[in-house]
């Protein structure tokens, strides 16, 4: 019965359509960050730029244009904070999720409810006291303190994320190990850890997403340091340019390579990972 | 909740006790102590971190200095004050908006891209893309759309409805509507991702028998489909629901809160109020309303959701 009749094809054409004008506001982007400023707004938004120049790109990522500090650093610091956090969160997840999910003792359940409390918990809350502290022990504009703070806002859904998967991994894989003479720790590190290189994929994809696209926290402790992250660097940009939408689009579209680079070469995990890491 | 890092106490006055090894087999799985990073950490950062946010809601602090308890003045004054008690009625509008139009929107595209369609992969990829990107960046391409001299008016006055263009970030009843849309435009294809992880579980045989039965599209959808993606269901308007509740991104980038504080929402007025007035007993008061709106809100619609199934 679900053969492809006609009704299929009308369907089919009007999804295309109804996908394209989804997807209309990036040809927007895309066409007006290869404009003059004085073509975004001469001509129509919708037309391909007759003359594409990259000038705005240069203006903004040459050493010589007032902004390009700014930019590289921030994306720098982003690729930094990113990178720490991910680090910190499988190093600490995947360790803490292994023992609570392989332990039958009753600490373990409950330890384990902590983590599942903490995913529902929203975090602004937690986030004004979080500043007074750092800035007490000086992490406010830092990146270690910011690297802490996201680990700790996604550690309960990086330890939910791999007791999931450390569930259904027989146990044989650990008892030859260990029957072999391995230490705890090897078992771990050497047999563990890299069966679980999905879970790992989940983690990073998820919790790499939501702290390189984070704005709330990183606008509370960032703003105005060194250690800006590149939401922060454009919102202040995008500020200080009453309208130079050419800019702004080239900007906005630099914010975006790096994430689109990453989405795609792993855009089917990463369709996995958001059906499946979000479900809980 | 200040309690919660010293369970890993508790878990080694436990584990000390001999018969571990019994209890496993031949077998460690590790050590007990390696959950206490993990433990201590988000028991700082997220359960101590919370309960000494609600702890100065109650307060007058002003993030430096001696501070006073005044009881439940703070959240008097958000439910008093026109401009608080409008943002709080504006989150609950977005929020509202937020799930509504998503779920119906992602479940449309998640149905027409389930089977058959011959682009449908290439369709999903496309319309995920949004998903992965920042919301202010996403945000400043809209604030563009919207412009006078934008691409929205721009359409309006190519098919003849001149008179419907508007300054639309500037007029105030507008305004709100411009972020929901930005919202929802962001989230379908995440949505529609959620969809189709449950209609894949619907056999397609059920469909079939039903159709050969007689059952139309809609009754198949309503008393085959629909069931069978009751978890889905539930947890894309649950996720929308609390994301809806917590929007700042889009607000800021679009708006700024304006015009006239048409768009002002909680976690808005909790940034401005902490970090520009200085006001943090009443910032952290928000905060605190925000958290129980998210979990009353999150509860009564994972009840709602279940129970129906």
């Amino acid at each position: 019965m679900f053969r492809y009749t006609k009704r299929t094809l009308i369907l089919e054409i009007v999804t295309i359509l109804a996908a394209l004008v989804l997807l209309a506001p990036f040809w927007i982007l895309i066409a007006g960050a290869f404009k003059t400023g004085n073509q975004v707004l001469t001509t129509s938004s919708f037309a391909p730029p007759t003359h594409p120049t990259l000038s705005n790109f240069t203006t903004l990522l040459s050493p010589s244009g007032s902004q390009s500090g700014n930019i590289w650093q921030g994306l720098l610091s982003s690729v930094l904070i990113t990178a720490g956090s991910i680090i910190a969160l499988v190093a600490l997840g995947s360790a803490a999720a292994y023992v609570l999910a392989r332990s039958t003792r009753a600490w373990s359940t409950r330890a384990y409810y902590i983590f599942l409390g903490a995913i529902v918990l929203p975090t602004q809350l937690g986030t004004l006291p979080l500043y007074i502290g750092a800035r007490h022990l000086g992490l406010v504009g830092n990146f270690w303190g910011m690297i802490v703070v996201y680990t700790g806002f996604l550690l309960p859904l990086a330890v939910f994320l791999y007791a999931g998967f450390y569930r259904n991994l027989p146990r044989d894989y650990e008892e030859a190990a260990s029957i072999d003479g391995a230490s705890r720790f090897k078992v771990f590190a050497r047999v563990v850890f890299p069966l679980m290189s999905p879970a790992t994929g989940s983690v990073a994809i998820l919790a790499g997403l939501i702290v390189w696209n984070d704005f709330f926290t990183a606008l509370i402790f960032l703003n105005g340091s060194r250690w800006q992250t590149l939401p922060v660097v454009m919102y202040n940009f995008v500020g200080s340019l009453v309208s130079q939408w050419n800019l702004i689009f080239a900007v906005v579209i630099i914010s975006m390579v790096p994430i689109l680079v990453f989405y795609v070469f792993t855009q089917k995990k990463f369709i996995q990972a958001y059906a499946g890491g979000l479900k809980g | 909740m200040t309690r919660s890092p010293a369970t890993p106490t508790l878990a080694q006055g436990e584990n000390a006790r001999p018969g571990r090894a019994a209890r496993s087999g031949l077998v460690g799985y590790g050590y007990w102590w390696w959950t206490v990073p993990a433990l201590v950490l988000t028991g700082t950062v997220i359960y101590l971190a919370t309960a000494s946010g609600a702890f100065y809601a109650f307060t007058n602090w002003t993030g430096i200095g001696p501070y006073n308890f005044v009881g439940v003045s703070n959240f008097v004054k958000v439910f008093q004050t026109p401009q608080l008690l409008g943002a709080l009625v504006n989150t609950v509008l977005l929020a509202v908006g937020f799930v509504v139009f998503t779920n119906l929107i992602g479940l449309g595209f998640a149905l027409a891209l389930n089977r058959t369609l011959k682009t449908r992969y290439l369709l999903r990829t496309l319309i995920f893309l949004p998903v992965v990107l920042s919301p202010v960046a996403v945000s400043f391409i809209w604030k563009f759309i919207f412009a006078y001299n934008g691409p929205l008016n721009q359409i309006l006055g190519d098919v003849g409805l001149g008179s419907l263009r508007h300054n639309w970030l500037a007029v105030p009843k507008l305004a709100l509507g411009c972020v929901l849309v930005v919202m929802v435009w962001q989230s379908i294809g995440f949505v529609s991702v959620v969809y189709l992880a449950g209609l894949a579980t619907v056999p397609a045989e059920l469909e079939e028998a039903a159709a050969i039965d007689g059952a139309g599209m809609w009754r198949r959808f309503r008393r085959i489909t629909l069931p069978l993606i009751q978890p889905s269901l539930a947890i894309a308007t649950t996720l929308t629901l609390i994301q809806g509740l917590r929007v700042f991104d889009q607000v800021m980038a679009l708006t700024g809160g304006g015009p006239d504080n048409a768009t002002q929402t909680l976690a808005t007025e909790i940034y401005q109020q902490t970090f520009t007035y200085q006001e943090f007993g009443l910032g952290a008061a928000m905060a605190l309303l925000l958290t129980v709106f998210i979990l009353v809100f999150t509860v009564a619609q994972l009840a709602l959701t279940r129970d129906r199934t």
